[in-house]
């Protein structure tokens, strides 16, 4: 227990392998110059200096925490101080509430509703500008996304659009319905690794960001 | 479909990574299919091992049932069209489902078109048995592909089958020179600028699922350990003795394919699997995987 307190942070942010697009967020932290990599096991989380829950179908990520023994160990190490950060099934399962089902982490003092705009037909792409991540408009990807419907007082809100909130942080853990992993943008990238504690690349955005295309996580997954 | 909704369409599948889509034929299944964690449910009257016992035309399952289905579960919905039926899949899309398989499984429509389905805005997933039929499918649109295997088999040959021949066509598209990629994609049937795209990826440029024949954790496993991005589990489940505990089995086992231990306990105990066919006692004219071209 003692040693694995000491044990030093990695500067690594992992991205939790279960189900859903890991790639897709590894392509861009490396994009970054971050190192950063897989992760599935329970041992896994000690050394992070971040997490990345990643977009995928948040019942099945539920799940396989669960059953595999994961949750613990991720709290603990959440509570030693590594960020976490969840896109769209990532923010269900860090929500202390969701609606009309029963929460999984709830690490952050919000209330989300799951599959909030209808189907595939309605998923959309628009942008946004959110000073405290980009000077630039940040292009935003929703996909069957949720709805953060209520965000408590210690939850600072980054971008509310209409009748719902769409990203929020406290101070450990980020939340975004949308996929900036699915754009060519590495902005929230970036805040989330500075939020870590690391500095990632400065000098990439004229090269990395203009070089991405839907296809480039197929880069981490070629199948021969 | 722009360009745009392309991408989102993709983009979908992407989220379905290292995930099961798994057959359910009500709304009790569809239930139970979400809480073993699958990441969507097929909606169909009949799961293809009943499909291929009855014989006789199979077509679109009734929407009303596939509504209900959608109304009870938060996951995406898929239901099939007939290859070539492009008036049944613009009654799923009016309908809302989220993605439209484009299938084998039903009795074909149309045998010289499929669906064209750049025409649409709802994604479709198609089957496939090699390189060139997956380009095809794309190049007409398809957001998805999945091999075709043998439905209804419970017996994953086909689809190994089908998965190793589409890796060895990429392994060999990687390797040629440049110059000789228009020969190759002449005899194999691949559209040009798609089979350079691959050549350049080393893989498909869309997500790939396995289908047809999965039957167990180790089939699951099996299929991604040979690079498949996700399964698609169809009687293999509903068909067998404990239809929970092998929904949920599976589930471990896409989820943990390269790691021995964890399929091991997720294969115990887990009563009979569906049982399987062999290949070569089904009459040529009732294997699934030949239809489409």
């Amino acid at each position: 227990m003692i040693a694995k307190q000491k044990k030093k942070n990695s500067g690594a942010i992992g991205i939790l392998d279960l189900q859903g697009g890991v790639y897709e967020h590894l392509d861009h932290l490396q994009r970054l110059g971050i190192t950063a990599r897989r992760v599935k096991h329970a041992s896994d989380f000690n050394d992070l200096a971040g997490l990345i829950i990643p977009g995928g179908e948040s019942s099945c990520i539920a799940r396989l925490l669960d059953i595999f023994a994961i949750k613990q160990p991720l709290l603990k190490a959440c509570e030693r101080g590594m960020k976490i950060w969840g896109t769209c099934a990532g923010a269900i399962l860090l929500a202390q509430k969701v609606v009309g089902e029963a929460s999984s982490l709830g690490l952050i003092d919000i209330e989300i509703k799951r599959n909030s705009f209808g189907s595939q037909l309605d998923s959309f792409k628009s942008e946004a500008r959110i000073p405290e991540v980009a000077d630039d408009p940040i292009p935003l990807t929703f996909i069957r996304a949720p709805k953060i419907v209520r965000v408590g007082k210690d939850v600072n809100v980054l971008l509310k659009v209409k009748d719902y909130i769409a990203a929020a942080e406290s101070e450990s853990i980020l939340v975004t319905v949308f996929h900036p992993e699915l754009t060519g943008s590495l902005a929230f990238h970036r805040y989330f690794a500075a939020k870590c504690g690391l500095n990632p690349a400065v000098n990439t955005r004229s090269c990395s960001e203009q070089q991405w295309n839907y296809d480039s996580w197929t880069r981490l997954a070629r199948s021969v | 479909m722009d360009k745009k909704r392309y991408e989102l369409n993709i983009q979908l599948a992407q989220m379905l990574k290292g995930g099961v889509i798994m057959d359910v034929t009500n709304v009790e299944q569809a239930r139970i299919a979400e809480d073993a964690g699958a990441v969507a449910v097929m909606a169909l009257e009949r799961v293809p091992s009943d499909i291929r016992k009855d014989g006789g035309v199979a077509r679109m399952s009734d929407p009303e049932m596939i509504a209900k289905i959608k109304k009870a579960v938060s996951i995406p919905v898929m239901a099939k069209a007939r290859i070539g039926h492009f008036v049944e899949a613009q009654i799923l899309e009016a309908l809302r489902i989220d993605y439209i398989d484009e299938s084998e499984v039903l009795t074909p429509a149309d045998e010289e078109c499929h669906i064209d389905k750049t025409k649409f805005s709802i994604p479709f997933v198609c089957g496939a048995r090699n390189l060139g039929e997956a380009l095809r499918r794309i190049a007409e649109g398809a957001a998805m592909i999945r091999t075709k295997g043998e439905a209804g088999t419970g017996n994953v040959v086909e689809a190994v089958r089908h998965m190793r021949t589409m890796n060895r066509e990429i392994r060999q598209l990687v390797q040629m020179p440049v110059e000789e990629v228009t020969g190759f994609a002449k005899t194999n049937g691949l559209p040009y600028e798609l089979a350079l795209k691959v050549k350049e990826l080393g893989r498909l440029p869309v997500v790939n699922f396995a289908a047809g024949g999965i039957a167990t954790p180790a089939d699951a496993a099996l299929m991604m350990q040979l690079g498949c991005d996700g399964v698609f589990v169809g009687s293999g489940i509903f068909k067998a003795a404990d239809p929970k505990l092998r929904a949920a089995a599976i589930v471990k086992a896409t989820a943990y394919f390269d790691d021995p231990k964890k399929v091991l306990k997720a294969s115990m105990g887990l009563g009979e699997a569906m049982p399987g066919l062999e290949i070569s006692q089904i009459a040529p004219e009732h294997l699934l995987a030949g239809r489409g071209w």
